[in-house]
């Protein structure tokens, strides 16, 4: 009986302890796809966030912030599995997760259950995550997939000339997203869209896909990332595909564009839509591109951040500057933090970020083509800057809604 | 054969009505009726032959697997990681030397070395403890896969085609003809059609080696009875270190056929090896001719699956492994 109640008492204070350590410093939980298709996608996150933590410091008044990182493998129970290890074992009080948009959608359902805690959105672009029955303590600095597909319709159908175009996508909420943007845009200015194909994440072999292209097409759409999109483009080669390319936020990326072999050469003059642009010349992104470079040595990087290192150093960005404004105050189940995080506006390297009401980013969209630097990297050069894109697209919320959620077969192709 | 017709009169029937219809799918020139109600026929033969071709893939990773199942009664749940790491070879090599022929030698050897070790310094001290064998090919799975994340990193690499191989060719096969009365022809790419045929060759020169050699004849003896062949005075221990390299090898070399004309990253190798256990399970564990017709069949309906029902392409696989689990457990070839 003694040797029991002594041994509960050391644990007890055992756990005493661990809270009052707790208490100086403020633990953040982050995940990444660390595993699987997405894996180059999330080591180069995670290489963003760090580059903030260089430019920011990890200092909030006299706390200082811990980072605890959890890899996902962009399925869904993967994300939420991460993040209640952070939140159990690890006893973080602020999340930055998750980055896939499957992910998005459950970490965004599951932050619910955990009121009193912060959830920053580190990448995922999916509609639904804080379109439909937002979070309260959900909030995402970066666009969604339609927002970054804002003005890539117009310029293929009114530049290019493109009249019909046909679809390869990943089969998940992000990318139909994606592909909703584009439609609604494309068919709004009076283009076609013939064929929507959609294909499991993590397809290897594409040859089939590639065969059921059709070719009576002015382009075809690519929404793919990460080893699918490298294994599309090889196979592509292979098969001696000629057609004009069109491309997603993560098809015409850094972790793609800088993928070893020449099949991605296909994708020069390709146009795509994306938050932003790699040669852009703003001082403020020149500068991110520089802290990026120095940050990591020249084969453990990309020549030039790609969308997600973007995201995640914007998403730290706004976790840590909102917790300066609030002097690291995280009582009251972080009510001040979770104010502050809402007002905040922030000046990050692709444009200024505000949120809307639902927690949800507004910002600037670029539409790029890809180039070749002579010295065979590729890079997405800026054709246009769209500032102020809202979550509804420039539509009325009213007529917005009735378009319907982001899937296989939705928005249809027509003028809403 | 005749024995098969006499034997099974109505299943002989059904199966030449199959080959009948589809040798006539893939040779005529549909109606457009067809070609309405199933899509085009160019997609079709492309499925096909990609069906075809992936088959000959996972024929390369599932007979290694086989065999060594066959002789030493070893469920090697870390061939998949030899899969990945012949593969790893295979780019070092062919992105230090530019040859791709040259790759495929060092990561068959590299590969067959690794076996070997296996063998020797894990498996023989384990002999016939079936279970903890395979426990411990579990444990070295992740610490294999650990070891070349450590190495390699997550980043996806592909290993360069040689410029004579990229691109399609044109095969005398009918797609469609044109409203001028012009033929359309097949168009294919070459590699995986070279591919498909280095597979066939060095299945046909498996299958020689284990029906027409003394080699062959002490392995296939040793599948039926290891004991009995250990008592007539065979070097039993040799010959299972050389199955275990043969199989290694073979799985060396189809990562880097895989490495080729799909990609390497960490996960391919469960990948792997979740296909090669399907494929034996289909087609008998221990078979070879069994692990090729398993190939055939899973390579071909994950490829028209995920054409014709690409929702639930995912499901076929294994719809057709419960399916040979339910009414023919032990595989389609196998002996008993």
């Amino acid at each position: 009986m003694l040797k029991c109640s002594v041994g509960l008492l050391a644990l007890s204070s055992l756990f005493l302890s661990g809270a009052a350590i707790a208490q100086e410093k403020i633990k953040v939980g982050v995940t990444a796809t660390l595993e699987g298709t997405y894996t180059v996608l999330g080591e180069d996150g995670i290489r963003g966030h760090q580059t903030a933590l260089n430019v920011l410091g990890k200092k909030v008044g006299d706390k200082e912030l811990e980072f605890i990182i959890a890899s996902t493998d962009a399925t869904p129970d993967s994300a939420v599995r991460a993040v209640r290890k952070l939140i159990e074992q690890d006893k973080v009080q602020i999340l930055l997760s998750p980055l896939s948009g499957d992910e998005g959608i459950a970490v965004k359902n599951f932050a619910k259950t955990h009121p009193e805690l912060t959830f920053i959105n580190a990448a995922s672009g999916a509609q639904e995550t804080t379109y439909v029955d937002p979070a309260p303590n959900f909030f995402r600095y970066n666009m969604d997939g339609a927002q970054w597909q804002v003005g890539l319709g117009k310029y293929a159908y009114d530049e290019k000339k493109y009249r019909k175009i046909a679809t390869v996508g990943e089969d998940y909420s992000f990318i139909y997203t994606q592909v909703f943007g584009l439609v609604l845009e494309f068919c709004g200015a009076g283009g076609q869209v013939t064929n929507r194909q959609w294909v499991p994440l993590g397809t290897k072999d594409f040859a089939s896909v590639i065969a059921a292209l059709p070719d009576d097409v002015d382009a075809i759409y690519l929404g793919l990332g990460g080893a699918d999109a490298v294994n599309f483009l090889n196979q592509y080669q292979q098969a001696g595909g000629k057609a004009h390319l069109m491309g997603g936020s993560i098809m015409i990326d850094q972790t793609i564009l800088s993928s070893k072999g020449n099949a991605k050469n296909a994708l020069i003059g390709t146009i795509a839509a994306s938050g932003q642009a790699d040669t852009w010349e703003d001082p403020g992104w020149q500068k991110f591109v520089k802290a990026y470079q120095d940050a990591f040595p020249p084969n453990k990087r990309f020549p030039s951040p790609s969308l997600l290192a973007t995201n995640y150093y914007d998403s730290t960005m706004a976790l840590i500057l909102a917790l300066r404004q609030v002097n690291g105050d995280l009582s009251n189940n972080q009510a001040k933090y979770k104010e502050a995080l809402a007002k905040i506006e922030i000046d990050a390297p692709n444009g200024k970020i505000k949120l809307d009401s639902n927690r949800q980013a507004i910002g600037t969209n670029f539409v790029t083509e890809v180039v070749d630097d002579g010295k065979g990297a590729l890079f997405s050069k800026v054709v246009k800057v769209i500032p102020n894109v809202n979550q509804t697209l420039g539509y009325d919320p009213a007529v917005f809604a009735k378009i319907g959620l982001p899937s296989r077969t939705v928005p249809e192709c027509k003028k809403y | 054969m005749t024995r098969f017709i006499e034997r099974h009169p109505a299943w002989a029937l059904i199966v030449i009505i199959a080959v009948a219809v589809a040798l006539w799918l893939i040779f005529a020139v549909w109606p457009p009726g067809l070609e309405e109600a199933v899509g085009r026929k160019r997609v079709f033969l492309n499925a096909v032959f990609n069906g075809i071709t992936l088959g000959g893939l996972y024929f390369l990773v599932a007979s290694g697997f086989t065999l060594i199942f066959g002789l030493m009664r070893n469920v090697n749940l870390a061939h998949g990681s030899l899969y990945l790491f012949g593969g790893y070879v295979g780019y070092a090599i062919s992105a230090s030397t530019g040859s791709w022929v040259l790759s495929f030698i060092v990561a068959f050897v590299l590969t067959a070395l690794v076996g070997v070790l296996l063998q020797v310094l894990v498996f023989r001290r384990m002999e016939g403890q079936d279970l903890r064998q395979t426990m411990v090919t579990i444990g070295l799975s992740i610490v294999f896969a650990d070891l070349m994340l450590w190495a390699c990193g997550g980043d996806f690499y592909q290993i360069q085609t040689p410029n004579w191989l990229i691109g399609p060719i044109e095969l005398p096969l009918l797609t469609a003809v044109k409203s001028s009365g012009e033929p359309v022809y097949l168009r294919y790419p070459l590699v995986r059609l070279v591919i498909f045929l280095a597979s066939v060759a060095i299945g046909i020169a498996m299958w020689l080696a284990l029906n027409r050699t003394r080699i062959g004849m002490i392995i296939r003896a040793g599948v039926d009875d290891r004991d009995i062949l250990a008592a007539t005075g065979v070097r039993i221990q040799v010959v299972f270190v050389l199955v275990f390299a043969l199989g290694a090898g073979l799985a060396g070399i189809a990562g880097v056929v895989g490495g080729t004309f799909q990609s390497l990253s960490p996960g391919e190798d469960i990948r792997f090896l979740l296909a090669s256990l399907v494929v034996v399970i289909v087609g008998g564990m221990g078979s070879i001719p069994g692990a090729a017709l398993g190939a055939l069949i899973i390579g071909l309906a994950e490829q028209l699956g995920s054409v014709y029902i690409p929702t639930y392409a995912i499901v076929v696989t294994f719809l057709i492994m419960v399916l040979v689990l339910a009414l023919r457990p032990q595989g389609l070839l196998a002996r008993r």
